[in-house]
């Protein structure tokens, strides 16, 4: 016992001359988590961390069967799912943490944006995360295609058609996205070039800055908590955080495993462009308070067409999300600011409210 | 020699700085050039079909309905109306993309992705459609349906 802690002793020390350990380990030490009511809301980005995680391992497992090609791709997640021992749960745990993680990570960011966390000095902080934001829903997108599937395809068919609705540089981002005029085979190796490299290389190095900036700053304590004088209790975040993080994690791996178990992820009907759309076309539910406001709009709108008015409209909401750091500057100057609190209640009403309607109002009639 | 000569060095680092910021200029535009025309997908050649004699033979295609059959490397809809005509569209919808189809029940084309309504002519009669379906023409040749591209 005593010369295995002194081995230890001697390997850490090793490790210290060469990688710093220790410095490390003060590090790791310094950090303390504010502690009041609403600290229950710093678990969250540490929840989407780890669901991230347990879709880099996953995704990493699904590319050793995974075919990207039109020929190829359906069938091969056909034999994923049906023949390869457990390819059923790697891929459902795939789809569901996907989901999950996309979950969590709107509860993250409307927590942040409620809490007014991006206030001076978070700014960076706030744009990094809304960047990952985007980055996860471009993940979700390219995702979604690559079983080469019929609801897929028509689902890629129309998101693509909406990037090329975009005035001015939209014919040119539609074709690039879709490698030709089409969504083909051609769009199909695109979309897995992005989802397994492109966006992962991206989404790492600003998961770096965003975990850095939040190292940098610390947890930021809600103003009206500092107002109250509160806040001032802190909890060290190794152990006491880190070891509630992962009672969380382990709990969303059991909620996984049994949705997974449960509701394993589906695969339809293999892509044929000579075949009509089938009803109940659909996007992943994130997508459908947009899909579904669009669906409103009428053909035309003051002579241009609704679908680029509502297209330019979401991408002004986009970037009033990513502006709000400056955008309130009560909040930036330290006064209560109700305006934003009522803005941010006010989106998520509007999401909630839209993807509610796409999920029950009829498709057809 | 003399250090505090700082004048004609002046120059000569400006005029390196000014020198290498041109070769930075350089080596950035020709590695970007490449790469963006890289990322940009080759065009491929039009679909040239202007004429298609459709693999359905006229006397199955029963009044009020509609079948999907392939013009070139795009979708294409034919459709009996209730009347009796042969009338062919392109079958991808004006709105997004989609493939539409025929509706028996509401005669009428239909796409399903965002609940679009043509009616028998190809035009957009509801539903976010900014225009109507293009039109195609319709020429039964004794046994055989061709279709073609208005002239």
């Amino acid at each position: 016992m005593e010369g295995g802690v002194q081995r230890f002793g001697r390997l850490r020390e090793w490790l210290d001359g060469r990688i710093g350990l220790k410095d490390l380990e003060k590090l790791a030490q310094k950090k303390e988590i504010p502690v009041h009511r609403h600290t229950i809301w710093y678990y969250l980005g540490g929840m989407t961390l780890f669901l991230f995680m347990v879709q880099v391992s996953t995704g990493i497992l699904l590319l050793l069967y995974y075919r990207p090609s039109a020929e190829e791709a359906f069938e091969s997640v056909q034999f994923l799912m049906g023949e390869v021992q457990f390819g059923w749960l790697i891929r459902s745990i795939h789809a569901w943490a996907a989901n999950l993680m996309i979950f969590t990570l709107f509860v993250h960011l409307f927590s942040v944006l409620l809490l007014k966390a991006y206030r001076p000095p978070r700014e960076v902080t706030w744009f990094s995360g809304v960047a990952l934001m985007g980055l996860a829903m471009g993940f979700g997108f390219t995702g979604y295609l690559l079983p080469w599937n019929e609801l897929a395809y028509f689902a890629t068919k129309v998101g693509t058609e909406i990037t090329g609705a975009v005035p001015v540089m939209g014919p040119f981002l539609g074709r690039l996205l879709r490698g030709g005029d089409d969504v083909t085979g051609a769009t199909l190796t695109r979309f897995y070039g992005i989802h397994v490299a492109i966006l992962p290389a991206t989404a790492t190095a600003l998961l770096g800055l965003h975990l850095y900036l939040v190292q940098k700053h610390g947890m930021s304590v809600p103003p009206d908590i500092e107002r109250q004088g509160g806040g001032q209790r802190r909890m060290p975040f190794v152990p006491n955080f880190l070891l509630r993080d992962i009672v969380g994690w382990l709990a969303a791996l059991a909620v996984l495993a049994a949705l997974a178990a449960y509701f394993p992820a589906e695969l339809g009907k293999k892509a044929d462009p000579f075949l009509p759309a089938p009803a109940g076309i659909k996007p992943e539910w994130y997508f459908m308070f947009m899909f579904q406001s669009l669906k409103y709009l009428p053909a035309h709108i003051l002579g241009i067409e609704g679908e680029i008015v509502g297209i330019v409209a979401f991408g002004l909401g986009g970037l009033f999300l990513l502006l709000i750091p400056f955008l309130d500057r009560r909040t930036a100057r330290g006064e209560p600011s109700r305006l934003f609190t009522w803005i941010g209640i006010a989106i998520i009403a509007y999401m909630l409210l839209f993807t509610y309607l796409g999920y029950t109002a009829s498709a057809t009639k | 020699m003399a250090e505090h000569v700082l004048e004609p060095d002046s120059s000569r680092r400006g005029f390196v700085n000014w020198f290498l910021g041109l070769s930075g200029v350089a080596f950035f535009l020709s590695t970007v050039y490449p790469l963006s025309r890289y990322l940009v997908p080759p065009r491929v050649a039009e679909s040239t079909a202007g004429t298609v004699t459709l693999p359905i033979k006229p006397d199955d295609v029963k009044a009020n309905s509609g079948e999907i059959f392939k013009f070139g490397s795009r979708p294409a809809i034919l459709v009996r109306t209730p009347a009796g005509d042969l009338r062919a569209f392109s079958a991808i919808c004006t709105h997004l993309n989609c493939t539409v189809q025929y509706r028996t029940d509401l005669t009428q084309i239909w796409c399903a992705c965002h609940n679009g309504h043509y009616d028998l002519n190809g035009k957009n009669v509801e539903g976010p459609p900014p225009r109507p379906l293009d039109a195609y023409v319709v020429n039964v040749r004794g046994n055989q349906i061709v279709v073609s591209k208005s002239a």
